[in-house]
């Protein structure tokens, strides 16, 4: 084989791995940011599942402790307003307040033996207690992929590829000192 | 605001990577290892049957050979284990649980998966108060997590979020599909060992010399060396082999306990459970030495005796809760 010959394959060659690699950064940036946005929904759909278990409790509880209207009800209104409640603060500050009403829900049936004994009851307690973990572990997922995607953009080669395709960092699930300030006061319980 | 960090004791992030590094090693020096013994036995093969003939052969020809031996082997070795998986499960009587029988177990699986971002594995139940628990499965996908009655009733939620997170881990990592790998790899090596000894059992030395060859024209000196070499190879291999994938299974337990930390961020929960499955006298009737490396912890007690040794397929139970605690003084430190 002669040697200029053997030279361009030996070049062809080189900037064929080259290219392979460059295709599997791009690739797997790709794959990390699809990863944050599928864990941020994954977020929304586990409060989804919180809004969506209150009716039935409140219906279980209404059956045993009918006189405890004002309670219900405050839950109710929390429930509606957290759905409804638009950007992170605002929803932070009113998914804070409906667990607050929970508390209070949950404190009043103690009163109750008949209610505390129910099965329906005892079930949605642990789905609602569970929720609160999801929600907790779906955030604390999200702030790992985002964590991943980018170390990933700072990392060279990454950042690099990361740059030239228009890759932007994703935020943190943090709330600044003022709302954090309101999520981290201990919900009001109310009798 | 950085957290104040104590330079000398890990994160549960610095341990994962450091195990992650540790097995590509041993798993990319297994790879090298079984190519070189298919060699090293055709070669000794070579020089029992055709000395002379060892003049003649060149690098590319030993290599060739080799690699034709390692190929056949491995292939052979992974048809026997495809259907290994599903019958661990049946072999190890479990049976299927569905939502309602036990919302608490479901809802901390799911809690776990969603904490992982996996999808939601299978989840079963082996009917025996010894506590213990193991994952199966090749990927996210298609895997199960199988728990005792035992470990479910001896636990309490964050102990059995421990277990599980643990065991959560051993699938996202994979750890599954590699060991099966490694066990495919030591059927190869067992069975090119076996067959290196088939040949030598039933043929006599020099069979493969050509009548041509002048009586005189051995493989001198070379040969005998190589015929040695090979036949310490053939003994030695298959335990050299095990001894490596032991230690590989030692060091995705140590992951599994830290990337089950990074699930939970409360690496007490899995500390706890561990003493509380090491304290218990109770025996798992359906393991034995087939399944017993899948668990959580060893359960034949009598092994836990020699968990210090190369020949443990667990690493010893008090180092993991002393790692486990260490972590969990390093995240005190940052507040």
């Amino acid at each position: 084989m002669t040697s200029p010959v053997l030279l361009l394959l030996v070049f062809l060659g080189v900037g064929f791995v080259v290219l392979i690699a460059l295709v599997a950064i791009y690739n797997g940036l790709v794959n990390k940011r699809v990863e944050t946005e599928n864990s941020w929904s994954q977020i929304d759909v586990q409060l989804k599942r919180r809004y969506d278990l209150i009716p039935n409790l409140v219906e279980t509880v209404k059956g045993y402790a009918s006189h405890e209207r004002e309670t219900l009800e405050r839950v109710i209104q929390a429930r509606n307003q957290a759905m409804n409640a638009k950007g992170v603060a605002e929803q932070a500050a009113a998914e804070n307040a409906l667990t607050g009403t929970l508390k209070t829900l949950f404190a009043v049936a103690e009163a109750y033996p008949d209610l505390k004994a129910n099965q329906n009851f005892l079930g949605l307690q642990e789905e609602l207690k569970s929720t609160e973990n999801r929600i907790g572990f779906a955030r604390q997922h999200y702030n790992d992929t985002v964590g991943q995607y980018n170390s990933a953009l700072q990392r060279f080669p990454s950042n690099v590829i990361g740059g030239m395709f228009g890759f932007r960092p994703s935020e943190f699930f943090k709330l600044d000192v003022a709302e954090a300030a309101e999520v981290r006061k201990a919900p009001q319980v109310k009798f | 605001m950085a957290p104040r960090r104590i330079a000398m004791q890990p994160t549960f992030r610095d341990l994962i990577a450091a195990n992650k590094r540790n097995s590509l090693l041993l798993v990319l020096g297994f790879c090298l290892f079984v190519p070189l013994v298919a060699i090293l036995l055709s070669l000794g093969l070579l020089a029992y049957l055709s000395p002379s003939s060892l003049r003649h052969v060149n690098v590319v020809q030993a290599l060739a050979v080799g690699g034709v031996a390692a190929g056949i082997a491995l292939l052979l070795s992974l048809f026997a284990y495809f259907g290994g998986e599903s019958m661990v499960l049946t072999l190890s009587h479990a049976r299927p649980i569905a939502h309602k029988d036990d919302p608490e177990l479901f809802n901390v699986v799911e809690e776990m998966a969603i904490a992982a971002g996996i999808p939601v594995p299978s989840i079963y139940v082996i009917d025996d108060t010894a506590p213990n628990a193991f994952a199966t499965g090749r990927d996210p996908k298609h895997a199960a997590v199988t728990i005792t009655t035992g470990l479910r009733t001896k636990l309490t939620r964050d102990e059995l979020q421990g277990v599980i997170a643990h065991e959560l881990s051993h699938i996202r990592n994979y750890d599954i599909r590699l060991m099966l790998l490694l066990t495919v790899l030591i059927g190869t090596v067992v069975m090119l060992a076996d067959f290196f000894w088939q040949v030598l059992n039933f043929s006599t030395p020099g069979s493969g010399r050509r009548s041509r060859d002048s009586d005189k024209d051995g493989g001198g000196p070379l040969a005998l060396v190589l015929l040695i070499l090979a036949v310490i190879l053939a003994i030695v291999a298959p335990l050299l082999a095990q001894l490596i994938q032991l230690a590989v299974r030692r060091q995705r337990e140590y992951l599994a306990d830290a990337s089950g930390v990074e699930l939970t961020r409360n690496p007490l929960g899995l500390a706890s459970a561990l003493r509380k499955i090491d304290a218990d006298p109770d025996v798992l009737k359906v393991a034995n030495r087939g399944t017993a490396h899948l668990y959580i912890a060893n359960p034949i007690k009598k092994f836990e005796a020699r968990a210090h040794t190369a020949f443990a397929s667990h690493p010893p139970i008090k180092e993991r809760i002393r790692r486990l605690e260490a972590l969990a003084h390093e995240t005190h430190v940052d507040r």
